[in-house]
């Protein structure tokens, strides 16, 4: 099997290759069209900030080849947040796969703090990167921005308010949350997505 | 609901660890890796990795440690110790590192956690502050806490915080090594003024003094070493304990 690793310039991708790898396989680093249509599953991962990542994926014509693909593909963190429409973080244009906007935490008390830092529980899972999940289970999170509660919430995280933890169209899937920094958890749910 | 955070810290010199352990199923107790994997499997949310090797030979070890921890450890980490600048940042993120943690460097250059916070993103940038109880109030120490800058606890936290760090790494001296419970009331000064995560360290030495560390010191996670390095403390007997008692622990 050939998995993709979206090429940009994202933060840490090496924990992403690093936890395939224990799964199993070796995944290809690129920004080339033909290899990512041709891999089996894209993997879109993203530590960074929302208008400065748009505007290099568009620069680099990475846009249209994300959106265009046909294979599953899974977004995590900043790429689940660019593969909604648009973004309060920098008032970004994003790739507009699931029609919600990416919204900016507006902490109510001061226990909330901002960013959301650390291990949190998601629930209400549907099938897909969560099957064989039957109670809630904590995965990492480190975002300041998220996705509201939508038709496309494939897994939901109360922090503030309840926001998408999971997102899932057709051939898109995606994290708000590090499966690759989620210990035994989150290799659950790569090896789901690897068996999709 | 989001857990407060358990973080085991190993001291690293020259790619290996430094104080003692007494884990008899480890094959190799100095080897970071395998440590920090025990950790991890045992429950830790988090690990820190300090690099206390001076060299310049020491560094290069480090990053290929900091390579392999990335390979091996499914939880997030954070490096610190010899970071004096962005490329040293930027050496360590682009080696696998999740956060790093800036101690001197940023007391005597605060700009580094601008520069951090801009290039890399604050959730990266984990501002330490070693701290000791002075006449006049909590006072800033630099290089593991020999040399007394002009900086204050307090405020020093505040402008980190403006200048965009990501959390604070709060260690007291007076606590630090004693075992007799953490810097509670500082904490949660700390906690309740600031708007970031608050990383308690120094003082652990039974399972009671990380309750209290989360109930009374307001802290996000609590840090420690020894305890954790010979066995006092199981990871897991202290989270089962924790979670016991209603406070939000990942199991």
């Amino acid at each position: 099997m050939e998995i993709a690793i979206v090429k940009y310039n994202a933060g840490n991708i090496r924990s992403v290759i690093g936890a395939l790898t224990r799964l199993g396989v070796t995944p290809i680093l690129t920004d080339n069209e033909e290899e990512l249509r041709r891999a089996d599953k894209v993997i879109f991962p993203g530590v960074g900030e929302a208008s400065t990542t748009m505007e290099y994926l568009k620069a680099h014509g990475l846009d249209r080849i994300i959106k265009d693909l046909r294979q599953p593909v899974l977004g995590i963190c900043l790429g689940q947040q660019l593969m909604c429409s648009r973004s309060e973080e920098g008032n970004a244009e994003c790739l507009g796969i699931f029609d919600v906007p990416v919204l900016k935490f507006q902490p109510a008390r001061h226990e909330d703090k901002v960013p959301h830092m650390g291990w949190n529980t998601i629930e209400t899972t549907r099938d897909g990167l969560f099957k064989g999940f039957s109670k809630p289970e904590y995965v990492y999170f480190v975002h300041s921005f998220y996705v509201p509660e939508c038709q496309w919430t494939a897994a939901k995280t109360d922090y503030i308010v309840p926001f998408s933890a999971s997102l899932h169209k057709d051939n898109f899937y995606a994290t708000q949350f590090h499966p690759e920094k989620s210990g035994p958890t989150g290799e659950r749910i790569l090896k789901n997505f690897l068996d999709i | 609901m989001l857990a407060k955070r358990i973080i085991p810290c190993l001291d690293i010199r020259n790619g290996r660890t430094v104080k003692g352990t007494n884990f008899v199923n480890l094959r190799d107790a100095g080897d970071p890796v395998e440590l920090g994997r025990l950790y991890s499997d045992q429950g830790a949310d988090e690990l820190v990795f300090l690099d206390i090797t001076a060299s310049f030979e020491g560094r290069k070890t480090f990053t290929e440690l900091v390579e392999r921890i990335a390979a091996n450890i499914s939880i997030p980490f954070t490096v610190g110790g010899g970071i004096h600048e962005l490329k040293d940042v930027e050496r360590l993120l682009s080696a696998g590192a999740d956060k790093v943690s800036v101690n001197s460097a940023a007391i005597k250059n605060p700009d580094l956690i601008n520069q951090i916070a801009l290039n890399f993103g604050s959730q990266v940038c984990v501002a330490a502050i070693d701290a000791k109880q002075m006449p006049e109030g909590w006072r800033c120490f630099l290089n593991g806490g020999r040399v007394p800058t002009d900086r204050m606890l307090f405020e020093w936290a505040h402008e980190a915080e403006d200048r965009g760090a990501g959390e604070i790494l709060f260690t007291s001296m007076d606590h630090d090594g004693v075992k007799q419970g953490f810097a509670n009331e500082a904490l949660r000064k700390l906690s309740d003024e600031l708007t970031i995560p608050v990383i308690a360290s120094g003082g652990a030495g039974a399972k009671e003094h990380f309750r209290d560390t989360f109930i009374e010191g307001h802290a996000d996670a609590a840090l420690a070493a020894s305890v954790f390095h010979f066995g006092e403390i199981p990871i897991p007997e202290l989270k089962q304990y924790l979670c016991g008692l209603n406070i939000p622990i990942r199991l």
